[in-house]
């Protein structure tokens, strides 16, 4: 259901292949390079199509598949500002549901930030300023009716580094619920604490230590903690922010498991500095240059077949 | 390309020897704190040997204080000092929690700075000018306003009311704990911040995430996460509470009396150093004022040292949790 055809009849065709020097040269630097084929079963080097991608960022929207008829977020013109520097120019896209769209792009690209955007967690900076529309389920983030905290509590966030509160692993999970009313009884908190912690797996590790410091908690197991809590206050998206980068590759497989367990339920934002990881987890990926939203569409397709020079030689690695 | 000198093992030499020089003079410095510590200690039990010899015990179970029968006891120094301090910690923990959050998580950025400043500049603030203040300005006002407003209403009440009780004198018990209160705030709302800051802007945001409220989040996030520092943050206040002297001797009265009444006048032990030791005669005197000094210095180091323990004991269970 959340594959899209990778056709869109608006795109306009791309002229043929110029073979110049400075393509020449590109070639060769590729070539040195020599390791953009290992990076990922599904990242496989493109097609003879380089010289023909325009160089210049174009609207991305006409890079897109068609767009998503219901998206959870939708996104138009968002810029962010932090004092005087503009960190996001004119971003404008849509996060289907039930489905994991993948932030990529050199670091600074403001893929964070504009993850960021999303929750408003960027009100708790000072000095920076939003423009531009986001709407979750239709509904303007941004109104000045909207209570931020119930907002936020609609949009789950993990971050990048495990950050358990310091309490207890139950009274972590039951922390968001207690805030929002959400139980009537020490029961029904049970019951949610124990399901958020099976559903992100961690249930048997720590059925037997509940009353345990969540910081005692392995890297691995904090994070898929940090995502219990997450979902404990049943969220309709969640945001991870390199959820990641700080566990060893057998936490990361468990992690990325779990997103894809979760991505029957839930939309879910994801930056992540891993172009492996955004191949592996996401059915979107966006990628982000100097604060531009410089392509977006389907996952297979963005790693295989870029329309974009700069996608193209960041998914190759040649700079990031 | 041959230019390039080798180390020469002379200057080799020379550097080992300022590193040596350097070492031993940080080591002497360390050494010297050590040694001050132990001959203040020392100078003030030699002082205070003959009073505690004669008095024994009784020197801190009486309340009796009278040079002309060379009669000594420090009980009523002993417990006007310990209950400003409690009284003054009382009223400015609170205060200083509250403005250590405000600056820290709720002021806007322009206010951050002028605000955090004037905190520091009034802990520069010499404490003879809050002496004199107290004396000249808050004390007239705590006698004509507050006083008589406490006499009438909490005065009749059981239990907390005989603490209410009796003429209002303005100086006493109560102004001494309020400008020390004042003195103290500074400190402790420096530490305070300073410990707020330390809580990592991730784990706030993770309680924002979760769709809590700036309360919740300060309450529920950054005061358990900093709770050992406020902790020390306090007992840094009640150190210099305890042993604040030009302030509390404007403003206390200095009388030699154990009243119940916290609006009567009191003494505490340095405020009676400062007001007897230059009219002291007789040598039981003037070693009953150092025996002071010796308690006082006794009472500071337990007050720390119990601070300390429990600074450590909740670092170890932080510890355990890590």
């Amino acid at each position: 259901m959340n594959k899209t055809p990778d056709n869109n009849p608006s795109r306009p065709s791309l002229p043929p292949p110029a073979a110049d020097a400075a393509e020449a040269a590109m070639e060769e630097a590729l070539g040195a390079h020599g390791s953009a084929a290992d990076r990922g079963a599904r990242l496989l080097k493109p097609s003879g199509r380089r010289g023909g991608i325009p160089a210049e960022p174009h609207s991305p929207l006409a890079l897109d598949s068609p767009p998503i008829a219901h998206p959870v977020f939708h996104c138009k013109d968002v810029n962010m500002f932090y004092g005087a520097k503009q960190a996001l120019k004119n971003i404008t896209l849509d996060v289907a549901p039930r489905q994991v769209l993948a932030m990529i792009g050199p670091s600074g690209c403001g893929k964070s930030t504009f993850l960021r955007c999303l929750n408003r967690m960027n009100d708790t900076i000072p000095n920076t300023r939003t423009t531009g529309t986001i709407t979750l389920d239709g509904q303007d983030i941004f109104a000045p009716e909207v209570d931020v905290a119930q907002l936020r509590a609609r949009i789950g966030m993990v971050f990048q580094k495990p950050n358990p509160f310091p309490k207890s692993i139950f009274e972590n999970v039951a922390y968001g619920p207690r805030i929002h009313g959400m139980t009537r009884s020490r029961a029904e908190l049970d019951e949610i604490v124990c399901s958020s912690l099976t559903r992100a797996g961690l249930w048997d590790e720590v059925k037997d230590r509940l009353n345990a410091p969540g910081t005692g908690l392995s890297g691995g197991q904090q994070q898929r903690l940090c995502i219990a809590r997450t979902i404990a206050v049943q969220p309709e998206v969640i945001l991870m922010d390199e959820p990641c980068s700080a566990l060893d590759p057998v936490a990361t497989a468990r992690v990325e498991d779990l997103i894809d367990e979760l991505r029957a339920q839930y939309a879910i934002v994801i930056v992540t500095h891993s172009m492996q990881q955004a191949a592996r987890v996401s059915q979107r990926t966006a990628y982000f240059h100097l604060g531009e939203l410089i392509e977006i569409g389907e996952t297979d397709r963005i790693f295989t077949n870029p329309r974009h020079r700069l996608t193209e030689d960041y998914i190759t690695g040649r700079f990031g | 390309m041959n230019t390039v000198a080798a180390i020469s093992p002379k200057h080799a030499a020379g550097q080992r020897r300022r590193e040596r020089l350097f070492r031993g003079a940080t080591l002497g410095a360390a050494l010297l704190v050590l040694a001050l510590l132990g001959g203040v200690t020392l100078s003030l039990l030699i002082g205070a040997w003959p009073a505690l010899a004669h008095f024994k015990l009784s020197f801190i179970t009486r309340e009796i204080w009278n040079p002309v029968t060379d009669q000594y006891g420090a009980l009523a120094p002993i417990y006007g000092t310990l209950v400003t301090s409690f009284l003054a910690m009382l009223l400015a923990v609170p205060v200083s929690f509250g403005i250590a959050i405000f600056l820290t998580e709720l002021a806007p950025g322009w206010l951050k700075r002028p605000v955090g400043v004037a905190i520091e500049l009034l802990a520069a603030v010499p404490s003879i000018i809050y002496g004199i203040w107290g004396l000249f300005v808050l004390a007239p006002v705590l006698q004509r306003h507050v006083q008589p407003w406490l006499i009438d209403v909490l005065g009749p009440l059981p239990l907390i009311g005989k603490f209410f009780q009796g003429p209002p004198f303005g100086i006493g018990i109560l102004t001494a704990a309020f400008v020390l209160a004042i003195m103290v705030i500074p400190f402790v709302s420096a530490v305070m911040r300073d410990v707020f800051e330390t809580v990592p802007d991730v784990l706030k945001e993770s309680g924002y995430g979760l769709g809590a409220t700036t309360w919740e989040v300060i309450w529920q996030v950054v005061v358990p996460y900093a709770r050992t520092g406020m902790i020390g943050g306090v007992m840094l206040g009640l150190g210099r509470a305890l042993g604040e002297t030009m302030a509390v001797t404007f403003v206390i009265g200095n009388a030699h009396r154990i009243g119940t009444s916290l609006l009567a006048p009191g003494t505490t032990i340095s405020a009676s150093i400062a007001n007897e030791f230059a009219e002291a005669v007789g040598d039981l005197y003037t070693s009953s004022l150092v025996a002071l000094g010796a308690l006082l210095f006794l009472i500071t180091f337990v007050v720390i040292a119990a601070a300390r323990l429990m600074l450590m004991r909740l670092e170890r269970r932080a510890l355990g949790s890590a």
